[in-house]
């Protein structure tokens, strides 16, 4: 079953040339899928189009069947109602590079607030619930802890606990692990695997490679705006087709 | 004079100075922030009125703005101004001159709190109101504090300018006296009673300081 997808979509920021140039993925329920490619080239614009924070110039975004957007008539992009999005809303969640915790929120707020106040379900639901995926991100003790007590990897996990509490039906990742020391990124990228293994929906933009070859099942390498090669992640990363996704790859390896 | 009755006198004045005081914070702590909302609004309009409005208030004396709001609808309007309206005229013109100032420390507070802050609200399926009370708001106060003090303390002081229009508070109570008894004692006691006042203001706003230090932005 397709959980995402985005077609053809454009997008320009006022006085730049095309930042993403009518590309297109869909991703099926289950499905890990890795996106690679240089600085610049739009992944974090393509996550922030998928996740409603950027509106498209043209472009379709459709959840489960659902459209989020759509081309109309002129040929500009058409949102859907506000009711809609919402719904649609909680059927994604995002996890940024910078975690974006509320520093004035306990941990266990953080991860709870939304789905009590915005999802308005069960508090003692929810709290068991979070204390439940606070756990399993090794994070038991830390539950009344504010994110500045934190290291960098907590609170990216917190920030990827706090995402799973809205029992999102796929999780996008911007970079999860670009901001942490380099002694931290295992941490997250033990948790995003144990994800893959309970197949959560997964988009993950990474630097990672070899993170990206074992974990994803699928890779997709993005540069300028368009989509250059994608296939089985084996594949691509060890035996790429495209002359950029080498020259990418090799500088990568250097 | 002996000293309790002037002290009396003295009390009444302060009293006043105090009301003043309060009652300023009371209205314009809130105005400020309707205007810093209408200054970050979308609408040009609004936003250009807001603007020409703070820089006035900003720009211009305070006891320029206080005579104007005391005699401006006698002079301008001819209406006949009862004994009362002296009080309220410092009311209001402290509060929309405290307002302007209050309305640009919130709005660098709310400029302040990072971007990704409402992307994660968002995300999250905040709508924008939840998002500015739960999420934004909290931070916003947290780093306006310090200048907020600021302010208030000021106010303190300030409120010696409704001598101006002849309200009786602490100020214009010291200098009736002073000269009077021709003694410096009446000037002594408001000074003490203007550093006092400003300490325990001092003291009130650490503590709301302390108090907010259980998280860091
Ligand atoms: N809000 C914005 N306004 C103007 N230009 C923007 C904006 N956001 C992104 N861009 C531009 O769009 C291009 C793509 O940016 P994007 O952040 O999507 O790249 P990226 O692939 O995520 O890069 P990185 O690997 O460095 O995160 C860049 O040239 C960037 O300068
Ligand atoms: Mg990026």
């Amino acid at each position: 079953m397709e959980i995402f997808s985005i077609n053809d979509v454009r997008k320009s920021f006022s006085t730049q040339t095309d930042v993403l140039c009518g590309m297109s993925l869909s991703v099926q329920k289950g499905e890990v899928v890795a996106i690679i490619g240089p600085s610049g080239s739009g992944k974090s614009t393509l996550l922030r189009c998928a996740t409603l924070l950027e509106t498209m110039d043209s472009g379709e975004l459709v959840y489960e069947g659902i459209k989020a957007a759509w081309n109309g008539p002129d040929g500009n992009v058409v949102y859907a109602p506000e009711e809609t999005l919402k719904k649609i809303k909680s059927k994604f969640g995002l996890v940024f590079q910078n975690f974006n915790l509320f520093p004035h929120y306990s941990v266990l707020k953080n991860v709870t607030d939304a789905p009590i106040c915005v999802q308005k379900r069960q508090k003692e639901e929810v709290y068991e619930e979070a204390l439940t995926l606070l756990k399993k991100m090794g994070l038991s003790d830390k539950a009344d802890a504010y994110p500045f007590q934190l290291s960098g990897g907590q609170q990216q996990r917190v920030s990827i606990a706090r995402a799973l509490a809205m029992n999102p039906d796929i999780l996008f990742f911007d970079e999860p692990t670009s901001a942490l020391d380099p002694e931290l990124t295992g941490e997250i990228l033990h948790v995003i695997r144990d994800l893959a293994e309970e197949k959560m929906t997964m988009v993950i933009v990474t630097h990672e490679i070899e993170f990206a070859r074992i974990v994803a099942n699928r890779v997709v390498f993005m540069d300028a705006g368009v989509i250059i090669e994608e296939g089985n992640s084996d594949k691509i990363i060890r035996n790429p087709e495209n002359e950029r996704t080498k020259a990418f790859l090799r500088k990568l390896n250097l | 004079m002996s000293l309790g009755l002037m002290l009396n006198k003295l009390s009444e004045g302060m009293a006043t100075s105090v009301l003043i005081f309060v009652l300023t914070l009371v209205f314009s702590l809130p105005l400020g922030l309707f205007v810093a909302l209408m200054r970050m609004n979308r609408h040009k309009v609004l936003q250009n009125l807001m603007r020409i409005y703070i820089s006035i208030m900003r720009g211009t004396p305070l006891m320029l703005q206080l005579l104007v709001v005391y005699f401006g609808p006698y002079y301008i309007f001819g209406i006949k101004l009862s004994p009362d309206y002296r009080f309220w005229a410092v009311i209001i013109a402290f509060v929309i001159n405290y307002a302007a100032y209050f309305a640009e420390i919130y709005r660098g507070g709310i400029a302040s709190v990072p971007s990704g802050q409402y992307e994660a609200a968002k995300v999250l399926g905040y709508s924008s109101s939840q998002t500015f009370l739960k999420i934004i708001f909290p931070q916003m106060v947290k780093r306006i504090i310090p200048p907020i003090t600021n302010e208030v303390i000021t106010l303190i002081k300030d409120t010696s300018l409704a001598f101006a229009v002849a309200v009786t508070e602490m100020f214009t109570v010291a200098k009736a006296l002073a000269s009077a008894e021709k003694t410096m004692t009446a000037y002594i006691f408001a000074g003490v009673f203007y550093y006092v006042f400003n300490l325990i203001v001092a003291f009130v706003m650490e503590n709301i300081e302390k108090r907010l230090n259980y998280y860091r932005l």
